[in-house]
C-alpha cells in the first residue's frame, strides 16, 4: 500500500518543527526515521495532512555525558545507541535493547526518540527507559521540560507529549556497574515481544518494566516494591502481572501473558543475581 | 560427457543476482491503467448499493465499474473455471471475477477502479461506498457441517460433494473387527497462506491492430491461462498470448485462473489500453487462494504386533467460498497416500467438500499429500505407543515389501508404486541423526527433570508426483491431460535450443534442461538455450505443478534428444557414406565403428541440415524434433525425516534443534538444485507445524493477513539441515527420475509434530494441534498436569 | 516535489509526490526494478537497499527524506560484469531460487558483513532476521554469507575498517 497524500514540510530546526506543529495542530505528524509512522500510513491507519520531517536534524543525533546521566539525542538511531561505547559502558541495558529492536534494517533507520514518542506498549525501548528510571526532554513553544519515564506513557499509543511538543533528548542515569537483564519472548526474531521484561539496578533499587502487558509500556510496580521490601526473587516474580491488563491476541491471552511475565521476570532477576 | 549428476551452477543466477530478472511488476506498457479493487469487507452479505460517484471524480481516474455494470457489459462467456469436477453431482456455484447480488468472502471484488497510477487506483478504490445487507457467515468447517448458516444463500446445503475410495468395504470392516489395536485420531490441517515472495500481478496489453491481447502474469500455468481465459471470455484462443516472465515463487498459489487476470484481459480488450494490477501482500490473503483447510479423521486397525490390518480415513475439506481451478481435487490428491509406505491389506477413504465464507482453497506445496503423510505418520506414532514399541520399529514392521527394494508394486489404494526401498532410508536417517545418542540424551533430561525436554520425531513418507498419466487423470475427472511437450533443435552454428512446456518459477529449469540436452547431445550446457513460459514461443505445454517438471517435461526433452540423434545419424551416415547402424554416437560425434578417424560432430551435422545441400532424399532440411511425453505411471519419491526439537516446558516454546532429511527422488540431474528444493520444502512444512496459521474469526474475518501477524519464519528460526540421499530409479521413465519439489514439505510437518509429542509424552500428551505455538504447548502441559 | 539523490553513483532527479516511498522512487522514477516489494509491513526485506552504505528497507522511507543521500541498489553492486563477492557466493552456494528476495537478501548480507566481517552461523541467521525467503529454507543463503566471509576475508575486513567498525 501507498500512503494517502499529504503535504511535506521539512523542518530545518527543532524550532521550525515546533512552529509547524503549532501551525497545523492535529493535522500534522512528526516523522523521524518513519519506522513507526510509515507502516501506519501505508495502511492508511494514519492519514496526516501534513508530515513534518525532522529526520535530517543531525543536531539531535548524539550521545553525551550529562554528568550523572547520559544524554542521547532523540534522533540517534537504534544502531548508534547499540554500538555507542558510552551507552554500552554506562547503560548497558539500553545499548542491548536498542540492538533488539526490529531487525538490522530497522535499526539503521529507526530512532530512539521516535520509538519512545510512539508509546507502543509492545516495543522494547520504552521498557528499557522505565527500568533505567530515565526521562525525556520535550521542547515546545514555551520552552523545554523534562518528563520522567514513569509519566511519559499515558495511554495506548499516547504520551504526555503535547501536540506541539518535540521530544529532543533521552536521559538515562549512568549505571556502569549495574546488573541488568532483558528478556524478550517472541515467536520470530523480528517480531515484537509477546511479553518482554527489562530490568536494571539503578540508584533507587531495581527497576523492572514490562512489554506488552497493557495499554502502555509499564513498570512492574508490584515486583519493584516486593524487591524493595526484601522479598525473594521468586516471590517478587510471582507478582509480575499485578496491576497489568494483558492483551488477548493471536499469540497470547491474559492467562498466558500473566504466566510469561512471571517466568520472564523470574529469569531476569535470576540473571541479575 | 557426463553433466547429469553434477552440481552445475545455475544459469538463471547472474540475471537474478543483478536485478535483471523482470517480474510482472517490472514490465510496463505505454498508456497502462492500474486496477484498484474494491473488495468486500463482509464475509457474507447482499450488496445493496455501490456508490462510485466520489471515486469517479478523483484525479487520474479513468473509469469505475461495479460488478453489475461489468456483468451487463457481457464480458464473460462463462464463470471462472474449475477444471476438476470430482463427482458428476458436485455442487459448483458460478464464480465470476466480480460479485453481483451477494458476496461470499471478505476480499471478493465488488467494483474495479481504473486509474493512471498505482497510488491513484488505491486512493479511488478507497472512496467507493458499498452498502451491505449482512448475512450469517460460515467461518469454519465445523459450522459448514451443521448447515445452520449457508455459505451461499441459494444452496440447499454447504456440502459440495462426497467422494469415496473404498475398494473393498467388507474387507475393511473385517480388518477392523479382527484388530487387536485400534487408533482413532483427528487432526486439523489449518489453512495456510502460500506467500510466494513475489506477490501475484498481471498486465494485459492489447495489440495495436485490435483483437490481440498479451497477458503477462505471475503464473505457474500460462498455458492453462491462455486456454481457460479464452474459454471463459469468448476471446479466441488464437488471439491470446500468455507470458509468465520471471516468476517469484509459486508453491501452488500461482496455479490458478484468477479474477484479476480475467478482469485485466477483458478490460484491456474493451478499453484498448493496457490494464494492470499487482496485489499487495495483505491483499493477497484474499486475492490469492489459500492452502490446506481440512479436518482429518484417521483410524488404524493393527494386530497384536502392530502390523497394520486396515486404514480408514474421512476428510472434511474446506473449499472456501468457491471452487477454483483444482479446489475440489486437492484433498483427493492425498487420498492414495493415507496408507503411506506401509503394507495395508484394507483401505477406505471418504471426503466431503464444504463451502465456507472464506478465501477459496486450492493447491499449496504438496497439495493433499502433506496432509495425508501427516495423518498416517502421526497415527503410526500413536500406534507405536499402544503397541509399546519405538516409532522406528512400528515402521519397520509395516514397510511395503518388508523394507526391501521393489518395483511396480500394487497398493490397496489402487495405485502401483513405481519403485521403493524404504528400509535403507530409515537406517541412513537414524544413523545420520545419531538416534541412539539422541534417545540417551532424552532419557537423561527426563531423569533430571530438565525444564527443556528433547523430542525426536520421525516421518517416513511417500508421495505422488510426475503428474501424470493422462488416462489416470481422466479416471479422476481432471479436466486436462498430464503430458508435456518439448522441442529440441540444433541451430546452424551448432548451438541447441530447447522449447519446453514446463513453466519454471524458481526451480532452475534452464539449468537442468541444459544439462539433459548437453548430456544427450554431447555438447556444452552453455551452448543450450531454453525457451519457455510464453505461449507464442512455447505453444504446447501443461506447465509446472505437482513436482511434474522433470519426470514429465524433462523426460520429454530427453526423448526429443533421442529423436534428434536418430535423425542426425541418418544425415551423418549419408554424408559419411556409411551404414547408419555402423555409426556410434558418443561425446557429441558420430564415428564409424572400427574407423575412429571417420567422425562427424553433431555441430557439423546441424550445419549440414541447415545447408540442406546433401541430405538423404526426402528428408526435411532441419535438425529439430519434438516430443510429447505422457508417462505410463506416476512417480513415487520417498524418504525419512528426523526432527529434533527442544520444548521449554516453562513457556511452551519449541525450538527446532536439528533436522535430518534422507530423500530418494530417483536419479538426480543436478544435486545442487535437488538439495535446494529439499531445504525450502522442509521450511514450509516446519512452518505449518510451528508458525503459520491463517486465523479466521467467527465472522469470517482474517485476523492476520499481513506478514506482521502471519508468521513466515526467517533464517533466525531455522537450523542448518542435514541432508542425504538414497537413489532408487523410477522404472516409469527413461531417465529414472521422480521429482523433488514437494518432498521436503511432505515429510516435515509430521516429523516436527511427532517430535513435539515425543517430548511431551511423559505428560500423557499424544497430540498438539498445528501450529504448535508456545501458548498451545504450554496450555496442553497445564491441562495434562491437572 | 523534486527529489534528488545519488543512486549507484549516478545523480538522479525526479519530480514525485511527497508520499512516494523510496522503493517506488527507485522502481518507477529511476527505472531500477531490481529492488522488489514483497510486503506492506516492513517485514520481508525484499526492498532492502544500502543507504549511505547501510541496509535499510526502502518501503519504509519516503524518498523525500533521503534527498541528497547515496543509495546502492542491487544493480549497483557488481563491478561491471564482475559480480560482487556476495553475489558470487550466492551463485556458488545456490543461495537463490526464484530470485525475488535475492536483491534484498544480498544487500542485507553485504551490510551484515560490513558490520561484522567474521560472523558465526548464529550471527548470520540473526543478522538476516529481517529478510524472508520462501524458496531456499535459508540453508544455502547462510552458507553463502559464511562462504564469502571466509573466502573474501580481506575484502570484508577492508570494508569494515572503511566504515570505522572493527571486528
Amino acid at each position: 500500500m501507498i500512503p494517502a497524500s499529504f503535504d511535506y514540510v521539512e523542518a530545518a530546526s527543532a524550532e521550525a518543527a515546533i512552529a509547524a506543529l503549532t501551525e497545523h495542530g492535529d493535522e500534522a505528524k512528526l516523522m523521524a526515521g518513519g519506522h513507526s509512522l510509515i507502516p501506519l500510513m501505508r495502511f492508511r491507519l494514519a492519514t496526516p495532512a501534513v508530515v513534518v520531517d525532522i529526520s535530517r536534524l543531525s543536531g539531535l543525533s548524539y550521545v553525551r555525558d550529562g554528568g550523572d546521566h547520559l544524554a542521547i539525542g532523540a534522533l540517534t538511531r537504534h544502531c548508534d545507541v547499540e554500538t555507542s561505547d558510552m551507552v554500552r559502558s554506562q547503560a548497558g541495558l539500553l545499548a542491548h535493547v536498542a540492538g533488539q529492536v526490529g531487525d538490522p534494517q530497522v535499526r539503521h533507520r529507526g530512532t530512539i526518540g521516535g520509538s519512545l514518542a510512539h508509546g507502543d506498549p509492545a516495543s522494547d525501548l520504552p521498557a528499557a527507559l522505565l527500568a533505567l528510571g530515565g526521562s525525556v526532554v520535550a521542547r515546545g513553544p514555551g520552552g523545554e521540560r523534562v518528563i520522567p519515564a514513569a509519566e511519559l506513557f499515558t495511554g495506548f499509543l499516547e504520551t504526555a507529549l503535547a501536540p506541539d511538543e518535540l521530544l529532543t533528548e533521552v536521559r538515562v542515569p549512568k549505571v556502569p556497574d549495574a546488573r541488568w537483564s532483558f528478556q524478550k519472548f517472541n515467536r520470530r526474531a523480528q517480531d515484537w515481544a509477546i511479553v518482554g521484561v527489562a530490568a536494571c539496578g539503578n540508584g533507587a533499587g531495581t527497576g523492572v518494566a514490562l512489554i506488552n502487558m497493557g495499554q502502555t509500556p509499564m513498570v512492574a510496580a508490584a515486583v519493584q516494591s516486593a524487591l524493595a521490601s526484601g522479598a525473594s526473587a521468586a516471590d517478587a516474580a510471582a507478582r509480575a502481572a499485578e496491576g497489568t491488563e494483558p492483551p488477548d491476541d493471536l499469540n497470547g491471552d491474559a492467562e498466558y501473558r500473566t504466566h510469561l511475565a512471571q517466568v520472564l521476570v523470574g529469569r531476569a532477576l535470576a540473571e541479575m543475581a | 560427457m557426463t553433466v547429469i549428476g553434477t552440481p552445475l551452477k545455475r544459469k538463471e543466477d547472474p540475471k537474478l543476482l543483478t536485478g535483471e530478472g523482470k517480474y510482472v511488476d517490472d514490465i510496463h506498457a505505454v498508456g497502462e491503467l492500474w486496477m484498484g479493487m474494491v473488495r468486500s469487507t463482509m464475509a457474507h452479505a447482499t450488496i445493496d448499493g455501490v456508490d462510485t460517484s466520489a471515486a469517479a471524480g478523483m484525479p487520474g481516474v479513468h473509469a469505475v465499474y461495479t460488478g453489475a455494470q461489468l456483468m451487463d457489459m457481457g464480458l464473460w462467456a462463462a464463470p471462472l473455471p474449475c477444471a476438476w469436477p470430482v463427482t458428476p453431482d458436485m455442487v459448483n456455484p458460478p464464480h465470476y471475477p466480480v460479485a453481483t447480488g451477494e458476496v461470499h468472502h471478505v476480499g471478493e471484488i465488488i467494483a474495479v477502479v481504473l486509474a493512471d497510477t498505482r497510488a491513484r487506483a488505491a486512493d479511488a478504490a478507497e472512496q467507493v461506498e458499498v452498502s451491505y445487507g449482512p448475512l450469517p457467515a460460515v467461518a469454519s468447517i465445523a459450522e459448514a457441517r451443521t448447515d445452520g448458516a449457508k455459505a451461499h444463500s441459494e444452496l440447499a446445503s454447504n456440502k459440495s460433494y462426497t467422494w469415496a475410495l473404498v475398494p473393498d468395504p467388507a474387507a475393511l470392516d473385517a480388518a477392523f473387527a479382527a484388530a487387536t489395536h485400534h487408533v482413532t485420531a483427528e487432526f486439523t490441517q489449518q489453512r495456510l497462506i502460500p506467500v510466494p515472495m513475489e506477490p501475484r500481478g498481471v498486465l494485459a496489453v492489447p495489440g495495436v491492430a485490435g483483437g490481440d491481447v498479451t497477458i503477462y502474469s505471475s503464473s505457474q500455468v500460462p498455458h492453462f491461462l491462455k486456454i481457460l481465459l479464452a474459454a471463459t471470455t469468448g476471446i479466441s484462443e488464437s488471439k491470446i498470448r500468455a507470458v509468465a516472465p520471471a516468476v517469484g515463487g509459486g508453491f501452488g498459489a500461482k496455479l490458478n485462473i484468477n479474477p484479476d487476470e480475467s478482469l485485466a484481459l477483458v478490460l484491456a480488450n474493451k478499453l484498448g489500453r493496457p490494464v494492470r494490477w499487482t496485489e499487495t501482500r495483505s491483499e493477497a490473503a484474499f486475492s490469492t487462494h489459500q492452502g490446506r483447510g481440512q479436518l482429518q479423521r484417521i483410524e488404524l486397525a493393527a494386530d497384536a504386533d502392530g502390523k497394520l490390518l486396515g486404514v480408514r480415513v474421512h476428510l472434511d475439506a474446506d473449499m472456501g467460498a468457491y471452487m477454483m481451478l483444482v479446489t475440489p481435487g486437492v484433498p483427493l490428491l492425498g487420498s492414495f497416500l493415507y496408507t503411506g509406505v506401509y503394507d495395508v491389506p484394507a483401505f477406505g477413504f471418504t471426503c466431503d467438500g464444504w463451502f465456507t465464507n472464506m478465501t477459496p482453497t486450492d493447491a499449496y506445496r504438496g497439495a493433499g499429500r502433506p496432509e495425508a503423510s501427516y495423518a498416517i505418520e502421526r497415527a503410526m506414532d500413536i500406534l507405536a505407543g499402544k503397541v509399546g514399541v519405538g516409532p522406528d520399529e512400528i515402521r519397520r514392521r509395516n514397510y511395503l515389501a518388508g523394507g526391501e527394494k521393489f518395483e511396480n508394486l500394487a497398493v490397496p489404494s489402487t495405485l502401483v508404486f513405481d519403485s521403493g526401498h524404504y528400509g535403507p532410508s530409515l537406517d541412513l536417517a537414524l544413523d545420520k541423526a545419531g538416534y541412539g545418542d539422541l534417545r540417551a540424551e532424552q532419557a537423561r533430561r527426563r531423569a533430571a527433570g530438565d525444564s527443556k525436554q528433547l523430542g525426536i520425531g520421525l516421518c517416513t513418507y511417500v508421495e505422488i508426483c510426475g503428474l501424470a498419466p493422462s488416462r489416470a487423470l481422466g479416471g479422476l475427472g481432471f479436466g486436462s491431460g498430464g503430458w508435456e511437450h518439448a522441442v529440441v533443435r540444433l541451430l546452424p552454428t551448432g548451438k541447441a535450443e530447447v522449447v519446453s512446456g514446463s513453466t519454471p518459477h524458481g526451480q532452475g529449469h534452464e539449468t537442468s534442461w541444459s544439462m539433459i540436452v548437453a548430456d544427450k547431445l554431447g555438447i556444452d550446457p552453455a551452448d543450450v538455450t531454453v525457451l519457455h513460459s510464453d505461449t507464442a514461443i512455447s505453444p504446447l505445454g501443461l506447465d509446472t505443478y505437482g513436482s511434474r517438471s522433470l519426470a514429465v517435461g524433462g523426460v520429454a526433452i530427453s526423448m526429443a534428444c533421442d529423436k534428434v540423434i536418430d535423425k542426425a545419424r541418418l544425415i551423418a551416415a549419408h554424408q559419411m557414406e556409411a551404414n547408419p547402424e555402423d555409426l556410434e554416437f558418443a561425446e557429441g560425434a558420430f564415428t564409424v565403428k572400427g574407423s575412429p578417424d571417420k567422425t562427424m560432430p553433431i555441430q557439423a551435422i546441424a550445419f549440414g541440415a541447415f545447408l540442406a545441400h546433401n541430405l538423404p532424399d526426402g528428408m526435411e532440411p532441419n535438425l529439430q524434433e519434438q516430443m510429447t511425453f505422457d508417462p505410463s505411471n506416476f512417480a513415487f519419491p520417498f524418504g525419512t525425516h528426523v526432527a529434533v526439537v527442544e520444548v521449554d516446558e516453562t513457556t511452551g516454546q519449541v525450538d527446532l534443534l536439528r533436522y535430518v532429511a534422507v530423500d530418494d527422488c530417483g536419479n538426480q540431474i543436478n544435486p545442487l538444485i535437488v538439495e535446494g528444493q529439499i531445504h525450502g520444502g522442509i521450511v514450509q512444512g516446519v512452518a505449518q507445524a510451528l508458525w503459520e496459521d491463517a486465523a479466521w474469526d467467527a465472522d469470517g474475518n482474517l485476523r492476520n493477513p499481513s506478514l506482521l501477524d502471519y508468521l513466515v519464519p526467517s533464517a533466525a528460526e531455522m537450523p542448518s539441515f542435514e541432508t542425504a540421499f538414497t537413489v532408487t530409479p523410477s522404472p516409469a521413465n527413461p531417465l529414472g527420475v521422480k521429482g523433488v519439489g514437494e518432498a521436503g514439505t511432505i515429510g516435515s510437518a509430521a516429523a516436527v509434530i511427532n517430535a513435539v509429542c515425543d517430548a511431551l509424552s511423559p505428560h500423557g500428551i499424544t497430540d498438539i494441534e498445528m501450529p504448535a505455538t508456545p501458548r498451545r504447548v504450554w496450555k496442553a502441559i497445564q491441562e495434562a498436569k491437572q | 516535489m523534486q527529489v534528488d539523490m545519488t543512486v549507484n553513483g549516478q545523480d538522479r532527479s525526479a519530480d514525485v509526490e511527497a508520499r512516494t516511498l523510496l522503493v517506488y522512487y527507485l522502481r518507477d522514477a529511476v527505472g531500477l526494478t531490481g529492488t522488489n516489494v514483497g510486503c506492506d509491513t516492513s517485514s520481508c526485506g525484499a526492498c532492502t537497499v544500502l543507504l549511505n552504505g547501510e541496509s535499510v528497507k526502502s518501503c519504509t522511507i519516503l524518498a523525500a527524506q533521503v534527498r541528497g543521500a547515496d543509495v546502492t541498489t542491487i544493480e549497483g553492486l557488481a563491478d561491471g560484469t564482475a559480480l560482487h563477492p556476495m553475489q558470487q557466493a550466492f551463485m556458488e552456494c545456490h543461495g537463490l531460487q526464484c530470485g525475488y528476495c535475492t536483491p534484498g537478501m544480498v544487500l542485507a548480507a553485504t551490510s551484515l558483513l560490513a558490520d561484522n566481517p567474521r560472523p558465526t552461523e548464529a550471527e548470520v541467521r540473526e543478522g538476516l532476521e529481517g529478510n524472508l525467503c520462501r524458496c531456499t529454507g535459508y540453508h544455502n543463503i547462510v552458507k553463502a554469507v559464511l562462504h564469502t566471509a571466509e573466502h573474501d576475508a580481506a575484502f570484508w575486513q577492508a570494508r569494515a575498517s572503511k566504515s570505522g567498525v572493527t571486528a
